[in-house]
């Protein structure tokens, strides 16, 4: 490992340089590829997470269980059960009691009641039909599409009764037709997958590299490389360089899956998504490395990692909570997150295509954020140094 | 026979000192087990609603006409609706989405007015920016709501002979940060608690001071109830923690008693500690304890039914959740917490904590004599 050092720009230093760096890049990768653990974050998690956001995650509600509390045996009251069974999302039993029913609620047997009271039939004769629906609050994410699946049944079969019976009665309105761009199965499982890469690389970059400096600064390995005639600027690129790799293999293994498990259209260009992705990897990695350079320890610089990095950037960048939703303060921290920009990005460009404004505006941002992380990343090495 | 069990009990403060000095005596890890908890429940708070209360429009109204203005009117009372963009012609609709300026475009067409007028269905164009599908079935639902409101009063319409009254228990608005808040009572405590206990052997075993400790007079089981205390002690005043925020900062109202949420809490947080001790008694170095750790606790979060439903997920998945604990605590924690549910009825949430606890406890003091590093 010891080379002669030189400080003169001359074609043999630049020679040197090199040979240092691969030397030391072919140890790093050694080094990353000895212990399993790393691997484990590295490509099993990775693997792990592209299944359980592809195959179990979604925003999606199927299969809500509802229980009806039918008082009202009329022919007409089965026959609404029935169009709101017909639905694909919806599936029913029945019971005789309101109380039965609220026993199963409460119970989380069920996702809800469909309660059809005794006068039903004699009420809906005068066109005053009723069906009350009971919902449980606790999960106002079911609850909410449940409702609208419930509503959207009852109208279908409203429309269904006009059209037998021949009625003409005027329903004039406004009809709203709405087309939805860019995710045309209407699934979560086309953004989330993509939005997996933003959160695996800087899984990688962020929170693998921050623990693996920390140790070698916790324990003074990093400050017996610099004693080497090996200059700080190398040692920083032979640490990411590794690293960088793993985070552009997790990229792969995501194109790949959404391609060909999940079918996410990719309608941007290939060249584009890896670009930016490696720009984004850049700047995962130097804020990787700053968390460590500060923290110095493991316990601490993988807290660090895990709460001012990963966490955001599952919560905070657009991820599965829009960031439109929240207070403009929460916004304003979603929006100091590169990974804010990166998201935007990488869904535009799986699922819009290439949006060259969009391209650009972010990718100056990550460009800018890389360079000046990265500066920072090596004042403080040199600062420690010295 | 009293004094051997008040030397047992000495003893066992003795270690539960020392084990609380070591987690607290660096001023950047006491910084580190407050400070995150907090800021992470009011930041989380805010920011994990799937409630849209911002959506911003781009109209094209080619129509000009009264309805139209009356219709878009609508829109604009609701608050939750803001345009952005007043359009002159339908090819700059592709523009607003695509850069993301407007999250919907309405395409009001020139017959509008008439077609309204002759009682056939006038269409109302709505393009939707489905890069977040969630967003957009939302933005979707809340305008086919402004819309039937406004078909309801034209001159001439009569109600739906049939309608849906819908009521919610719990959470009558429906409001998705109720659920969402006290899940993060376990989960965010949860996060830290485990990665404290998995490093509180390894440290010792990088160290070398565990050997130390195990030719003590102490019994593999001491050390591990000694140093599975402090880490229960740190998740229990992190539950706590976060509880005041979500009960006082959000004002999410609690149904449920104090008694039934920390009896579930403590039983999770020993079987968290459990899982905890065995990782750390598996692994040689504190870096290894962390991966594994990390490791887990992705999928344990992912698959607990804090942000996506677990009833949502595919039926192998949903199986797969049951060996999840934090799934239960979430669980456990919603019932009691909005539902108001006392002990008698959450048996079935408690008994998963029993079963890991009693597996990963004696595992891990097993471990603490028959690993050899």
């Amino acid at each position: 490992m010891k080379l002669p050092f030189t400080k003169r720009p001359t074609a043999t230093s630049w020679q040197a340089f090199w040979q240092r760096l691969i030397s030391l890049i072919r140890k790093e990768f050694r080094q990353l590829l000895r212990d399993r653990s790393n691997l484990l974050i590295g490509i099993g998690l990775p693997i792990a997470l592209i299944l359980i956001f592809g195959y179990g995650l979604t925003l999606d509600v199927r299969n809500a269980r509802l229980v009806v509390a039918l008082e009202d045996g009329s022919p007409t009251a089965h026959d609404v059960i029935a169009t709101i069974n017909g639905s694909p999302y919806m599936s029913t039993t029945e019971v005789r009691s309101l109380g039965e029913a609220r026993q199963q609620l409460i119970q989380h047997q069920v996702d809800g009641i469909v309660h059809i009271p005794n006068d039903f039939s004699a009420r809906l004769a005068n066109g005053q039909g009723v069906i009350q629906l009971i919902l449980p609050g606790g999960d106002p994410i079911r609850s909410s599409a449940i409702q609208g699946y419930v509503e959207a049944a009852a109208s279908l079969w409203l429309q269904q009764q006009n059209d037998l019976s021949g009625n003409k009665t005027r329903r004039a309105g406004v009809l709203v037709v709405d087309r939805m761009w860019f995710n045309a199965a209407n699934t979560s499982t086309w953004f989330l997958v993509p939005g997996l890469i933003v959160l695996i690389m800087t899984l990688v970059g962020t929170f693998l590299t921050a623990l693996v400096m920390a140790r070698e600064w916790e324990r003074g390995t990093l400050e017996a490389l610099f004693v080497t005639p090996v200059h700080p600027v190398e040692v920083l690129l032979s640490k990411i360089v590794p690293y960088f790799c793993v985070g552009l293999l997790g990229l792969a293994m995501c194109v790949v899956a959404a391609k060909l498990l999940f079918a996410v259209p990719i309608q941007g260009s290939l060249i584009l998504i890896v670009l930016a992705s490696m720009i984004y990897m850049v700047v995962s990695l130097a804020i990787g490395l700053l968390i460590s350079a500060f923290a110095k320890n493991q316990f601490l610089a993988s807290q660090i990692a895990i709460l001012a990095s990963f966490m955001p950037a599952m919560m905070l960048s657009g991820f599965i909570f829009d960031l439109r939703n929240v207070p403009l303060l929460v916004r304003l921290a979603g929006y100091l997150l590169p990974a804010t920009y990166f998201m935007e990005l990488i869904k535009t460009l799986f699922l819009a295509g290439d949006q060259w404004t969009l391209l650009f505006k972010d990718c100056g941002i990550l460009l800018l954020y890389a360079v000046a992380l990265l500066g920072l990343a090596r004042l403080v090495t040199r600062k420690r140094l010295d | 026979m009293q004094n051997t069990l008040i030397d047992f009990l000495n003893r066992l403060i003795n270690l539960c000192h020392k084990e609380f000095m070591v987690i607290l005596k660096d001023p950047a890890n006491r910084v580190i087990l407050i400070v995150p908890v907090i800021l992470q429940s009011l930041l989380f708070g805010y920011a994990a609603t799937f409630d849209l209360n911002n959506i911003p429009y781009a109209v094209l109204d080619q129509s000009h006409t009264e309805s139209s203005r009356q219709l878009l009117a609508r829109l604009d009372s609701t608050g939750v609706f803001h345009r952005v963009a007043t359009l002159t012609s339908s090819s700059q609709i592709a523009h607003e989405i695509d850069v993301g300026h407007a999250l919907v475009a309405l395409h009001i067409p020139p017959d509008f007015e008439r077609q309204l007028g002759s009682g056939a269905p006038a269409p109302l164009q709505v393009i939707l920016d489905g890069r977040n599908s969630n967003t957009a079935g939302n933005a979707s639902a809340q305008i086919r709501a402004i819309v039937a409101n406004f078909n309801a009063s034209l001159p001439g319409a009569t109600a739906p002979a049939l309608s849906v009254q819908t009521r919610a228990w719990f959470n009558p608005n429906l409001e998705t940060r109720w659920n969402i808040l006290p899940g993060l009572i376990a989960s965010l405590s949860m996060m830290q608690v485990i990665m404290l206990s998995a490093l509180s052997v390894a440290r010792e075993r990088e160290q070398g001071t565990f050997d130390q400790l195990l030719v003590t007079p102490y019994t593999p089981e001491m050390i591990m109830v000694g140093k599975a205390i402090p880490s229960i002690v740190v998740g229990l005043v992190q539950s706590s923690l976060i509880m005041l925020v979500v009960r006082f900062w959000f004002h999410v109202p609690m149904a449920g008693s104090i008694l039934p949420l920390y009896s579930g809490l403590l039983m999770f947080t020993i079987a968290i500690v459990g899982l905890g001790l065995s990782i750390s008694a598996l692994a040689a170095t504190m870096q290894q304890a962390m991966l594994y750790t990390f490791v887990l606790l992705m999928p344990l979060i992912l698959l607990s039914g804090l942000a996506t439903p677990v009833h949502n997920m595919p039926e192998a998945f949903q199986i797969a959740t049951y060996a999840n604990p934090l799934r239960f605590a979430i669980d456990l924690v919603r019932r009691v917490y909005l539902e108001g549910n006392s002990l008698a009825t959450l048996w079935h949430d408690l008994l998963p904590f029993v079963c890991m606890a009693a597996i990963t406890m004696p595992l891990a003091a097993w471990l603490f004599r028959h690993r050899l590093v």
